[in-house]
């Protein structure tokens, strides 16, 4: 560790301890960083803190039961947890859900990517110093948080999902307030391009900052915005379809989209903002398209899934979201196990740090969008 | 202070009882620009959050006081009820003295800022050269303060800190040279009878040494972005960085000992804007009114106050603007902004000045001619700015709008049902329930 220097006197590196209290993390969690002076030479993340047994609780859960906890994977993007848990249930029990459902869902499901890429690029710009952003992009997410209570009642976590559907219509009165929210957020996001994505200082703080390439991405089993922010063009709801979207028309937006190189801070910044412009024109898509019918396929009171396996996947706000169940045919589950997008995230910063300054550690982080509560579950 | 102790000698009362009363109106003369700054410190405090507050589209802190001009006293009594903790590692008296010498370095500056004419408690020759030499205390006071907290957190922030005063300080320097060149004398304010930076400028704006020539406008830039970076503050807050080092070198700081370094921060903004106030923008001088007409009538020396505080107000909005509005540099980019850019240009603004001053004969057509060319285009640059301001305040709307799905103006949305009525929707809601 010490290296004698030419006056004779000893060279350490510091080791420091970031988090699990620290204003930046996001969440809890805890990084040993090793710096020398301003520059790491590694920082290695530390996770565990917010572990509350969300697998294990699971198989003291009916499966009905147990939807309310998905919530608590993530409580940023609760409606993909939900949709995972009921689409791999599902599958175990064979339920064709209802084209109204399935639209009902997306809508929920999209509506949700906005606001937490809200969140995230309000983070991202906080972590960097701009406090502003964060809460107007707060503010913003408001309209939805609103929405999403009109529709089930809840703001946060939402319990909206049931397993062959959902468990509230929507009336046109909602789908007007729906509109009327897109007709406003769509010119928001330019004004955003114009506060935020230009602002030179900004570019600079995540323009080539903590490349990560594209072979390490796919070695590391980042997904979702980080992935496609690598150069590789893979996106679970066109590649693996599920749902309805089949039945929509969108853009996966893959780096390099403006400046910087593949992989880079500023590129992940950029696939999300894009991100939020493709969710709208699906929610315009599932406006003019949405079905009349049921909204719940028949399914028993007390499901007993019959002996078996299934895994289903969605695309979260943050990559994959998995969902991997095994059966007995009892009331319960076996076993439940989560797969999600911050894991492998948290798993790449001790690859891509070292090198890296503090100020830009605190960027990759941010920029990865790692959330403590989805890694730990 | 020499006319204060002149007066007493013509009392002639004997050395003794001269010598004690001089001591004992230093004393008063200190605590009274000490209580000054203080309380400008704390305005700004105010200032800056209803500043943040209505840039962030919130109302900010309106309880205390009319506006909640008061806030900032309810804050200092509650900080000083707190318990004075030092963490048991730390440096105990080192520790306890570093926010004393963060202070003393700040508010002994103000003895040589000009409030008005005569109004400055010590209008020393060598004013500015002093001011530059005692701010410098406080780096000591920061560095001790992330020493003796023996905190990594607090160390990283005091060395970062440091060395980003002592790096912009060169600059800073350099270009408050250009205008020590121009006007021949270091101090700050003067008289008639004994010119100083601002009784040798003019009332209006093309007698202000910024519009001297391109190079003090460019000195003035200079040093503008020099003492931003020198006060700590966005973009260049790194030493407190939040999302970073936590806190900086106040991290392990509590109660009053916090209090003092947070109002020295904010009277070095007030400190910074008095200063680029006197050198560059004409200070107190009136526009239209001779010196010897002011220095006659009290009323035209409080309208000088006024006009002094107003300009240093100004500039102090710009740096609050600047800090709700820039995110923060890194610290290799901050070092490369000050030694790559800031340094030799402000060499080059130092040697255009000695040039021009070498080459154009003071007070000739060419020389006003430049004067009200540089003028010209400084206010342009304002008008260009603001209009821009407008522009974007115009398009994005600047009320605080809580009613937001009421907003969007096309489909069928009618916002007195929406889930949670807000603002005037939501009293609408309740007047028609109720």
């Amino acid at each position: 560790m010490s290296e004698p220097t030419q006056a004779g006197a000893q060279r350490e590196e510091i080791v420091l301890n970031m988090g699990p209290h620290h204003p930046s993390t996001h969440g809890v969690l805890r990084f040993v960083v090793h710096t020398d002076g301003e520059i790491m030479r590694k920082a290695v993340p530390e996770v565990g803190y917010l572990h509350r047994g969300l697998e294990k609780l699971a198989e003291t859960q009916t499966y009905a039961g147990y939807m309310p906890f998905t919530d608590r994977v993530n409580y940023l993007e609760a409606m993909f947890a939900e949709q995972a848990y009921a689409m791999a249930v599902e599958a175990l029990l064979a339920t064709e859900v209802p084209p109204r459902a399935e639209f009902l869902r997306t809508i929920a499901c999209e509506l949700n990517r906005i606001a937490n890429h809200h969140v995230t690029l309000g983070c991202i710009t906080m972590d960097l110093g701009a406090y502003t952003p964060f809460v107007y992009l707060l503010r913003e997410r408001e309209g939805i948080n609103d929405l999403i209570e009109a529709l089930c009642g809840n703001r946060i976590t939402h319990n909206y999902l049931r397993i062959g559907g959902v468990s509230y219509d929507v009336d046109d009165k909602w789908l007007g307030q729906l509109e009327s929210y897109l007709n406003h957020f769509e010119p928001i996001i330019d004004e955003l391009v114009a506060l935020i994505v230009g602002n030179e200082i900004l570019i600079k703080r995540m323009e080539d900052v903590a490349v990560i390439s594209r072979e390490d991405a796919v070695a590391w089993g980042l997904t979702g915005p980080n992935l496609r922010a690598s150069g590789q063009d893979w996106d679970v709801r066109r590649d693996i379809p599920y749902g309805a979207y089949p039945q929509f028309e969108f853009d996966v937006p893959v780096g390099p989209l403006g400046r910087g190189q593949a992989g880079d801070c500023n590129q992940r910044f950029l696939v999300r903002v894009e991100e939020m412009r493709q969710s709208c024109r699906i929610l315009r898509q599932c406006l003019a398209k949405l079905p009349e019918g049921d909204i719940k396929a028949k399914v028993p009171k007390m499901i007993k899934a019959p002996k078996g396996e299934s895994y289903a996947s969605v695309e979260g706000a943050r990559g994959e979201m998995g969902c991997y169940l095994v059966s007995d045919g009892g009331k319960n589950p076996y076993r439940l196990k989560w797969r999600t997008g911050s894991f492998s995230a948290m798993s790449i910063i001790e690859h891509t740090s070292p090198g890296l300054m503090i100020a830009d550690l605190v960027a990759l982080v941010a920029t990865l969008d790692v959330i403590a509560p989805e890694c730990d579950r | 202070m020499e006319f204060i102790y002149n007066y007493l000698s013509s009392l002639e009362l004997g050395p003794w009882a001269t010598n004690i009363l001089f001591v004992i109106a230093l004393l008063v003369v200190s605590a009274a620009v000490f209580l000054v700054a203080l309380t400008i410190a704390g305005f700004l405090v105010v200032v800056e959050r209803r500043v943040a507050g209505r840039v962030q589209s919130r109302i900010g802190p309106n309880r205390v006081g009319p506006f909640g001009v008061l806030q900032w006293l309810a804050d200092g009594i509650k900080l000083f009820m707190k318990e004075d903790l030092v963490p048991a590692q730390a440096d105990g008296p080192l520790f306890r003295l570093a926010p004393y010498l963060v202070m003393v370095g700040v508010f002994a500056a103000f003895a040589s800022v000009p409030f008005g004419m005569l109004l400055i408690a010590s209008d020393l020759n060598v004013g500015i050269l002093y001011i530059l030499a005692i701010t410098s205390v406080a780096t000591v006071g920061i560095l001790m303060s992330g020493w003796a907290s023996n905190n990594k957190w607090s160390l990283l922030g005091g060395i970062r800190s440091t060395a980003q005063i002592v790096s912009y300080e060169v600059p800073a320097a350099l270009s408050v040279l250009s205008v020590v060149l121009i006007a021949g004398t270091l101090q700050m304010s003067g008289t008639a009878s004994s010119p100083g930076i601002i009784s040798l400028q003019g009332g209006w704006p093309w007698d202000w040494y910024a519009f001297y020539n391109p190079f003090s406008l460019t000195a003035f830039a200079i040093y503008f972005t020099s003492a931003v970076a020198e006060g700590n503050r966005t973009p260049f807050d790194l030493p407190e960085a939040e999302s970073e080092l936590v806190a900086g070198f106040n991290t392990e700081y509590s109660g009053m000992r916090f209090a003092g370094f947070f109002l020295a921060e904010f009277a070095n903004v007030y400190l910074m804007s008095a200063i680029a106030t006197t050198l560059f923008f004409g200070g107190w001088q009136i526009p239209g009114v001779s010196l010897a007409a002011q220095a006659a009538s009290f009323w035209l020396r409080l309208v000088g106050l006024g006009i002094f505080v107003g300009k240093a107000a100004v500039l102090c909005f710009v740096v609050v603007w600047f800090r709700w509005t820039f995110p923060r540099l890194r610290v290799d980019q901050l070092m490369s902004l000050c030694y790559r850019y800031l340094v030799p240009i402000a060499f080059v603004c130092l040697a255009g000045n000695a040039v021009y001053l070498l080459v154009i004969p003071a007070g000739s057509e060419l020389d006003n001619l430049i004067h009200w060319v540089t003028a010209g285009a400084g206010g342009l640059l304002v008008l260009v700015l603001l209009w821009r301001v407008r522009f974007h305040i115009k398009r994005s709307g600047d009320r605080i709008n809580l009613d937001l799905l009421a907003r969007g103006e096309k489909g069928s949305f009618d916002p007195t049902v929406q889930a949670r009525p807000y603002g005037k929707f939501r009293r609408q809601h309740n007047k028609e329930s109720a």
